[in-house]
């Protein structure tokens, strides 16, 4: 029987005593015997009272306790006496510490084995309470805006400045490569089946319309997503976690005009200024593919622009990108003053910020554009 | 019980780049005996703490754990020698996306070849050990600072190790649950043999459960005294000593 070997203890019976022999070394480094054997010996004997003899164990540690602790459970369940005596003395004082606090009625849980329905119901309530909380979050945050257009919020101008600095020029590099890239990708795109027209020069009008009105406001705001809303909602976090939050408070100081305001107006500020510097290098990568592979100067290419591309346009993807700049502000703040009290909540936070924002920023668009559509602009 | 001695430090200098925060310490501490290293705040207590359980190097001198400098071996050997003792952080350091279970159940799997429902019944012992039987599914933020305190104690202790080093045991515990945590301290030590080494600055810690303290000073930047804590509270003549030890100014 591969459970008895290597033997670790042997048995003796003696009118309902069981004498248990402990041999050899019963620390981590070997094989411990599983204690289901000896259970069934002892119900098998129908054994009355336990002793033991020691005098061969070697080396022991935890493995040895736990093996213990196991077989004393189940002698008083069944009423069956231990005699600890002639155990190790270091090894009876752990087992009456280990006794000395009796488990905390009710403190032991079952995780496992929540019913569908149940789980379905906690999720609903999770979500009906998320959005209370959320409702409540933007009510305040109308009050700190009030608050702050009457001149009345504690907003500081440094931190206004620094989270102006933050978002916005530090922002630039990233701002440049995608919004070109995408600027490339829509001019290729397009004059591939422009061309089966001759219609080349019409890439100049794909490619203005289509940055200044939706794409430069949304590749601002998803990179303001990734970049500043998930920064917000980590800042926040870790705050929540210091209890510097609680400090906020106590002190008098709303979190709201303190923290997410100087924020909320930097993304406001900075956003519509990055979108126009998004427009314009998509229209830039759109120009050198048409110069470079279909043979449109830059020249015409502007012209082109010029001539169909109305600023309404370009007014309207830069009011989009100040939408944006409150929907990512908002759901970054909000997330981060949600935030749990542990290392692991600060990283959901910063995710469901990001989520959040991306599906805020598309579900804004589409509204936006409905709008538009409806007032025909 | 042996008392050989199980830790030492000769001659070390600890420094963070050109700051020297202690210098000339040497001391050793014996197989089985609860150690004190104490001083005023800032005096490098917790520095030398870390040189201890070797995450900083010393700028020189050498710490030998069982007769072996740690500083002078691979990087591999020094790994497993310390993962072989046991640390209790300040704040307990449980992981916070893990049950307390499973923060001891850590070290088990990583170290041991151990099955995991071994692992699991090693995890809830070491939990009653503390006094936290059943609360095995806990997560470390929804119990309270006292017992995330001897959660910490039951992970240091996982792996049943021959050295223990604790930082600051009763910081942030009320009176009763300080006292506590010393005597299941004592306990521990008592019934396994473990070598604890302890930083604190609780007087009642220092005489109730050390056996030998050394006394760091921040202005003289190296230990002034050392011995037993009762000892040094009667014999010293150093006014700074007796300041600390008899709480006057």
């Amino acid at each position: 029987m591969s459970e008895s070997v290597p033997a670790k203890y042997q048995v003796e019976t003696t009118e309902n005593n069981l004498l248990l022999h402990l041999v050899g070394d019963w620390s981590y480094s070997t094989d411990l015997p599983a204690i289901p054997p000896l259970l069934r010996h002892i119900n098998k004997d129908k054994v009355t009272s336990v002793t033991f003899h020691a005098e061969q164990l070697q080396a022991w540690n935890s493995g040895l306790m736990t093996f213990l602790i196991e077989l004393i459970d189940h002698c008083e369940q069944n009423h069956i006496k231990v005699d600890k005596t002639h155990l190790p003395q270091g090894a009876q004082r752990l087992l009456n510490l280990a006794y000395a606090v009796p488990e905390r009625k009710g403190a032991r849980r079952t995780m496992l084995g929540q019913p569908v329905l149940t789980k379905i119901g906690n999720v609903t309530i999770e979500m009906h309470r998320s959005w209370n909380d959320m409702l409540t979050f933007v009510g305040d945050l109308c009050k700190a805006t009030g608050n702050l257009l009457r001149g009345r919020a504690r907003l500081r101008t440094s931190d206004l400045f620094y989270q102006i600095e933050a978002a916005g020029p530090s922002a630039l590099m990233i701002i440049t490569l995608i919004s070109t890239l995408v600027g490339m990708i829509l001019a290729f795109v397009g004059a591939v089946q422009l061309r089966l027209f001759g219609a080349e020069i019409f890439i100049a009008n794909l490619v203005g319309l289509g940055m200044a009105r939706e794409m430069g406001a949304i590749m601002t705001a998803i990179i303001m997503a990734g970049r500043s809303g998930s920064a917000y909602a980590a800042q926040i976090g870790t705050m929540q976690v210091n209890e510097e939050i609680d400090a906020l408070k106590t002190m008098g100081i709303s979190p709201l005009e303190f923290l997410v305001l100087p924020r909320l107006l930097a993304l406001c500020i900075t956003m519509p200024l990055l979108c126009i510097y998004s427009i314009f290098m998509g229209i830039f990568g759109g120009a050198v593919v048409s110069a470079g592979l279909f043979d449109i100067s830059f020249y015409q290419y502007y012209l082109q622009i010029q001539d169909f591309v109305e600023l309404k346009h370009f007014i309207i993807g830069i009011l989009k990108a100040g939408v944006f700049g409150v929907l990512v502000a908002t759901a970054g703040c909000f997330r981060g003053l949600q935030c749990g009290r542990s290392a692991s909540s600060v990283g959901f936070a910063a995710t469901s910020a990001v989520v959040t924002s991306l599906v805020l920023i598309i579900v804004a668009d589409a509204i936006i554009t409905v709008i538009c559509q409806v007032l025909g602009v | 019980m042996s008392r050989s001695t199980h830790l030492q430090v000769k001659n070390l200098t600890m420094a963070y780049a050109d700051t020297v925060i202690q210098q000339n310490l040497d001391f050793c501490v014996k197989r089985g005996e609860i150690f004190i290293i104490m001083g005023g705040s800032g005096c490098g207590k917790s520095t030398l703490l870390r040189h201890l359980i070797g995450l900083m190097a010393p700028a020189t001198g050498d710490i030998l754990i069982d007769d072996i400098n740690i500083w002078d071996t691979t990087a591999e050997v020094r790994a497993g020698m310390i993962s072989r003792s046991g640390v209790l952080y300040q704040s307990g350091a449980l992981f916070s996306s893990m049950t307390l279970g499973e923060n001891i159940a850590l070290p088990l799997s990583e170290h041991t070849s151990l099955v995991t429902s071994r692992i699991e019944k090693i995890a809830s012992y070491k939990l009653s050990l503390v006094g936290l039987a059943g609360f095995e599914d806990y997560y470390p933020s929804e119990i309270s600072g006292g017992m995330r305190k001897r959660a910490g104690l039951a992970r240091a202790m996982a792996l049943d190790p021959d050295i223990l080093f604790i930082d600051e045991p009763s910081a942030g515990l009320d009176p009763i649950s300080a006292k506590l945590l010393d005597r299941l301290i004592l306990e521990l030590r008592d019934s396994l043999g473990t070598t604890i080494v302890m930083v604190t600055h609780e007087l009642e810690s220092i005489f109730s459960v050390g056996d030998t303290a050394i006394f760091l000073d921040t202005e003289a930047k190296t230990m002034i005294a050392s011995g037993a804590p009762k000892q040094l509270l009667k014999e010293s003549t150093d006014p700074r000593v007796i300041n600390f030890l008899s709480r006057s100014v």
